[in-house]
Protein backbone atom coordinates (compact mmCIF):
# COMPACT_ATOMS: atom_id res chain seq x y z
CA UNK A 1 0.00 0.00 0.00
CA UNK A 2 1.41 3.31 -1.07
CA UNK A 3 0.03 6.94 0.02
CA UNK A 4 -1.83 8.74 -2.22
CA UNK A 5 0.40 11.74 -1.42
CA UNK A 6 3.52 9.85 -2.45
CA UNK A 7 2.35 9.63 -6.08
CA UNK A 8 1.15 13.25 -5.84
CA UNK A 9 4.73 14.38 -4.90
CA UNK A 10 6.11 12.80 -7.37
CA UNK A 11 4.13 14.55 -9.88
CA UNK A 12 4.24 17.15 -8.34
CA UNK A 13 8.20 17.10 -8.33
CA UNK A 14 7.84 16.28 -12.59
CA UNK A 15 5.49 19.20 -12.87
CA UNK A 16 8.10 21.19 -11.30
CA UNK A 17 11.36 20.34 -12.96
CA UNK A 18 9.25 20.63 -16.27
CA UNK A 19 8.52 24.29 -15.32
CA UNK A 20 12.16 25.17 -14.38
CA UNK A 21 13.26 23.13 -17.42
CA UNK A 22 10.71 25.71 -19.61
CA UNK A 23 12.36 28.78 -17.81
CA UNK A 24 16.06 27.82 -17.64
CA UNK A 25 16.23 25.70 -21.07
CA UNK A 26 17.68 27.90 -24.12
CA UNK A 27 16.72 25.39 -26.63
CA UNK A 28 13.48 25.51 -28.26
CA UNK A 29 13.39 21.76 -28.13
CA UNK A 30 14.65 21.10 -24.64
CA UNK A 31 11.83 23.66 -23.79
CA UNK A 32 9.03 21.60 -25.51
CA UNK A 33 10.35 17.84 -23.80
CA UNK A 34 9.71 20.51 -20.71
CA UNK A 35 6.02 20.66 -21.59
CA UNK A 36 5.81 17.04 -22.14
CA UNK A 37 7.16 16.42 -18.91
CA UNK A 38 4.95 19.07 -17.10
CA UNK A 39 2.05 16.81 -19.08
CA UNK A 40 3.32 13.74 -18.26
CA UNK A 41 3.31 14.84 -14.49
CA UNK A 42 -0.43 15.81 -14.50
CA UNK A 43 -1.25 12.45 -15.79
CA UNK A 44 0.45 10.65 -13.04
CA UNK A 45 -1.98 12.67 -10.57
CA UNK A 46 -4.84 11.68 -12.89
CA UNK A 47 -4.36 7.93 -12.30
CA UNK A 48 -3.34 7.91 -8.63
CA UNK A 49 -6.62 9.98 -8.29
CA UNK A 50 -8.60 7.36 -10.70
CA UNK A 51 -7.43 4.64 -8.43
CA UNK A 52 -8.16 6.93 -5.00
CA UNK A 53 -11.59 7.56 -5.94
CA UNK A 54 -12.42 4.39 -7.88
CA UNK A 55 -13.36 6.41 -11.14
CA UNK A 56 -12.15 5.40 -14.60
CA UNK A 57 -13.18 8.78 -15.76
CA UNK A 58 -9.26 9.86 -14.37
CA UNK A 59 -7.50 7.36 -16.62
CA UNK A 60 -9.94 7.97 -19.76
CA UNK A 61 -8.58 11.45 -19.33
CA UNK A 62 -4.91 10.59 -19.35
CA UNK A 63 -5.97 9.48 -22.83
CA UNK A 64 -7.38 12.80 -23.64
CA UNK A 65 -4.05 14.34 -22.52
CA UNK A 66 -2.01 11.83 -24.44
CA UNK A 67 -3.97 13.46 -27.80
CA UNK A 68 -3.92 16.93 -26.82
CA UNK A 69 -0.37 15.94 -26.11
CA UNK A 70 0.92 14.27 -29.56
CA UNK A 71 -1.21 17.52 -31.71
CA UNK A 72 0.84 19.67 -29.98
CA UNK A 73 3.94 17.54 -30.25
CA UNK A 74 3.14 17.29 -34.21
CA UNK A 75 2.13 20.97 -34.47
CA UNK A 76 5.18 22.47 -31.90
CA UNK A 77 7.43 20.77 -33.82
CA UNK A 78 6.60 21.75 -37.58
CA UNK A 79 6.88 25.13 -36.08
CA UNK A 80 10.26 24.68 -34.77
CA UNK A 81 11.14 23.22 -38.40
CA UNK A 82 9.97 26.29 -39.95
CA UNK A 83 11.51 28.43 -37.43
CA UNK A 84 14.89 26.96 -38.04
CA UNK A 85 14.30 27.34 -41.81
CA UNK A 86 14.05 31.09 -41.40
CA UNK A 87 16.95 31.67 -38.65
CA UNK A 88 18.81 28.75 -38.47
CA UNK A 89 19.50 28.75 -35.00
CA UNK A 90 17.43 26.87 -32.47
CA UNK A 91 18.70 29.17 -29.42
CA UNK A 92 15.11 31.02 -27.91
CA UNK A 93 17.90 34.44 -27.09
CA UNK A 94 18.14 34.96 -31.03
CA UNK A 95 14.15 34.51 -31.79
CA UNK A 96 13.11 37.42 -30.10
CA UNK A 97 11.63 39.49 -32.68
CA UNK A 98 8.80 38.39 -34.92
CA UNK A 99 10.39 40.52 -37.72
CA UNK A 100 13.20 38.29 -39.73
CA UNK B 1 7.90 -2.70 6.95
CA UNK B 2 8.04 -2.37 2.86
CA UNK B 3 5.53 -3.66 1.19
CA UNK B 4 6.65 -5.09 -2.30
CA UNK B 5 4.51 -2.25 -3.75
CA UNK B 6 6.30 0.39 -1.71
CA UNK B 7 9.75 -0.74 -3.19
CA UNK B 8 8.72 -0.55 -6.98
CA UNK B 9 7.14 2.58 -6.53
CA UNK B 10 10.25 3.90 -4.98
CA UNK B 11 11.99 2.38 -7.36
CA UNK B 12 10.44 3.52 -10.19
CA UNK B 13 9.79 6.66 -8.65
CA UNK B 14 13.87 7.00 -8.25
CA UNK B 15 14.18 6.40 -12.16
CA UNK B 16 11.34 9.14 -12.69
CA UNK B 17 13.27 11.67 -10.34
CA UNK B 18 16.72 11.29 -11.81
CA UNK B 19 15.35 11.42 -15.70
CA UNK B 20 13.96 14.52 -15.02
CA UNK B 21 17.35 16.10 -12.89
CA UNK B 22 19.19 14.66 -15.69
CA UNK B 23 16.80 16.19 -18.79
CA UNK B 24 17.74 19.20 -16.89
CA UNK B 25 21.48 18.79 -16.40
CA UNK B 26 22.29 17.82 -19.82
CA UNK B 27 23.19 20.82 -22.71
CA UNK B 28 22.70 18.32 -25.42
CA UNK B 29 18.94 17.71 -27.00
CA UNK B 30 19.33 13.96 -27.54
CA UNK B 31 20.81 13.47 -23.89
CA UNK B 32 17.51 15.63 -22.65
CA UNK B 33 15.50 13.58 -24.89
CA UNK B 34 16.73 10.04 -23.62
CA UNK B 35 16.53 11.00 -20.33
CA UNK B 36 12.73 12.18 -20.61
CA UNK B 37 12.11 8.46 -22.51
CA UNK B 38 14.00 7.02 -19.66
CA UNK B 39 11.48 9.22 -17.33
CA UNK B 40 7.75 7.58 -19.39
CA UNK B 41 8.98 4.00 -19.07
CA UNK B 42 9.00 4.49 -15.08
CA UNK B 43 5.81 6.26 -15.11
CA UNK B 44 4.39 3.15 -17.19
CA UNK B 45 5.77 1.32 -14.38
CA UNK B 46 4.03 4.02 -11.81
CA UNK B 47 0.84 3.33 -13.89
CA UNK B 48 0.78 -0.60 -13.71
CA UNK B 49 1.49 -0.21 -10.15
CA UNK B 50 -1.79 1.69 -10.27
CA UNK B 51 -3.62 -0.78 -11.96
CA UNK B 52 -4.14 1.46 -15.09
CA UNK B 53 -2.92 -1.60 -17.31
CA UNK B 54 -4.11 0.18 -20.44
CA UNK B 55 -2.83 3.58 -19.68
CA UNK B 56 0.66 2.20 -19.10
CA UNK B 57 0.90 0.21 -22.03
CA UNK B 58 -0.71 3.40 -24.26
CA UNK B 59 2.18 5.29 -22.24
CA UNK B 60 5.01 2.91 -23.79
CA UNK B 61 3.66 2.89 -27.44
CA UNK B 62 2.27 6.93 -27.87
CA UNK B 63 4.95 8.77 -25.74
CA UNK B 64 7.59 6.24 -25.11
CA UNK B 65 7.28 5.21 -28.22
CA UNK B 66 5.55 7.80 -31.06
CA UNK B 67 6.08 11.40 -29.68
CA UNK B 68 9.63 11.09 -28.58
CA UNK B 69 10.59 9.26 -31.94
CA UNK B 70 9.50 12.52 -33.66
CA UNK B 71 11.26 14.63 -31.06
CA UNK B 72 14.46 12.48 -31.70
CA UNK B 73 13.61 13.07 -35.78
CA UNK B 74 13.77 16.50 -35.67
CA UNK B 75 16.76 16.76 -33.35
CA UNK B 76 18.74 14.82 -35.57
CA UNK B 77 17.11 16.62 -38.95
CA UNK B 78 18.08 19.88 -37.29
CA UNK B 79 21.57 19.12 -36.29
CA UNK B 80 20.70 20.63 -32.52
CA UNK B 81 23.97 21.08 -30.62
CA UNK B 82 24.99 22.11 -27.58
CA UNK B 83 22.70 24.48 -26.04
CA UNK B 84 24.75 27.80 -25.61
CA UNK B 85 23.83 30.01 -22.40
CA UNK B 86 23.55 33.61 -21.79
CA UNK B 87 24.14 35.80 -18.75
CA UNK B 88 20.20 35.69 -18.39
CA UNK B 89 20.18 32.27 -18.24
CA UNK B 90 22.74 32.33 -16.10
CA UNK B 91 20.86 34.43 -14.04
CA UNK B 92 17.37 32.35 -14.02
CA UNK B 93 19.28 29.16 -13.32
CA UNK B 94 20.92 30.71 -10.05
CA UNK B 95 17.25 31.64 -9.05
CA UNK B 96 15.23 28.91 -10.74
CA UNK B 97 16.86 25.54 -9.20
CA UNK B 98 16.81 26.93 -5.66
CA UNK B 99 13.09 28.00 -6.25
CA UNK B 100 12.51 24.55 -7.93
CA UNK B 101 13.74 23.11 -4.61
CA UNK B 102 12.04 25.03 -2.26
CA UNK B 103 8.24 24.78 -4.50
CA UNK B 104 8.99 21.14 -4.73
CA UNK B 105 9.78 20.74 -0.55
CA UNK B 106 6.79 22.92 0.26
CA UNK B 107 4.54 20.95 -2.50
CA UNK B 108 5.33 17.69 -0.80
CA UNK B 109 5.54 18.66 2.88
CA UNK B 110 1.68 20.05 2.20
CA UNK B 111 0.74 17.22 0.84
CA UNK B 112 2.62 14.42 3.33
CA UNK B 113 0.85 16.24 5.85
CA UNK B 114 -2.55 16.87 5.01
CA UNK B 115 -3.02 13.39 3.04
CA UNK B 116 -0.51 11.22 4.19
CA UNK B 117 -2.81 8.36 6.07
CA UNK B 118 -4.67 7.32 2.76
CA UNK B 119 -2.92 4.83 1.08
CA UNK B 120 -4.12 3.66 -2.68
CA UNK B 121 -4.05 0.22 -2.91
CA UNK B 122 -2.44 -2.23 -5.65
CA UNK B 123 -4.59 -2.47 -8.67
CA UNK B 124 -7.55 -1.20 -6.99
CA UNK B 125 -9.14 -0.41 -9.95
CA UNK B 126 -9.15 -2.22 -13.03
CA UNK B 127 -7.94 -0.10 -16.00
CA UNK B 128 -8.51 -3.31 -18.95
CA UNK B 129 -9.04 -2.21 -22.27
CA UNK B 130 -12.60 -3.55 -22.26
CA UNK B 131 -13.98 -1.00 -19.50
CA UNK B 132 -11.58 1.54 -20.85
CA UNK B 133 -13.09 1.23 -24.25
CA UNK B 134 -17.18 1.22 -22.31
CA UNK B 135 -16.54 4.31 -20.56
CA UNK B 136 -14.87 5.92 -24.01
CA UNK B 137 -17.41 5.07 -26.02
CA UNK B 138 -20.47 5.74 -24.29
CA UNK B 139 -19.72 8.41 -21.40
CA UNK B 140 -16.87 10.21 -23.20
CA UNK B 141 -18.06 10.00 -27.03
CA UNK B 142 -18.42 13.84 -27.51
CA UNK B 143 -15.17 14.57 -26.61
CA UNK B 144 -13.44 11.68 -27.82
CA UNK B 145 -14.98 12.71 -31.49
CA UNK B 146 -14.09 16.34 -31.00
CA UNK B 147 -10.40 15.47 -30.31
CA UNK B 148 -10.84 13.36 -33.68
CA UNK B 149 -11.39 16.80 -35.35
CA UNK B 150 -8.32 18.20 -33.09
CA UNK B 151 -5.88 15.43 -34.65
CA UNK B 152 -7.03 16.06 -37.82
CA UNK B 153 -6.54 20.00 -37.87
CA UNK B 154 -2.71 19.23 -35.99
CA UNK B 155 -2.04 16.98 -38.56
CA UNK B 156 -2.99 19.67 -41.81
CA UNK B 157 -1.27 22.33 -39.26
CA UNK B 158 2.00 20.52 -39.10
CA UNK B 159 1.53 19.82 -43.39
CA UNK B 160 1.35 23.56 -43.81
CA UNK B 161 3.83 24.45 -41.36
CA UNK B 162 6.60 22.17 -42.41
CA UNK B 163 6.25 21.79 -46.11
CA UNK B 164 8.66 24.06 -48.12
CA UNK B 165 7.58 27.35 -49.30
CA UNK B 166 7.05 28.08 -52.59
CA UNK B 167 9.47 29.98 -54.06
CA UNK B 168 10.05 33.37 -54.04
CA UNK B 169 8.97 35.29 -57.35
CA UNK B 170 12.14 36.86 -59.04
CA UNK B 171 12.54 40.50 -57.74
CA UNK B 172 10.82 39.74 -54.36
CA UNK B 173 13.58 39.97 -51.24
CA UNK B 174 13.01 37.36 -48.96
Amino acid sequence: MVPLSYYLVLSGFLFACGVAGFLIKRNIITIFMSIELMLNGVNLSFVAFAAHWHSLAGQVFVFFVMVVAAAEAAVGLAIIIAVYRTRETLNVDQVNLLKL
Amino acid sequence: MLSIHLILFLAFGAVCVAGAINLLAQTHPINSALSLIAVMAALAGEYLLLGAEFVAAVQVIVYAGAIMVLFVFVIMLLNAGVEEHTSGSRVAILFGVPGLLLGSILLAWVFLRHSGTVAVAAGALPGDPRTIGQLLFHDFLLPFEITSVLILIAIMGAVVLASKPPTAPAGKVD
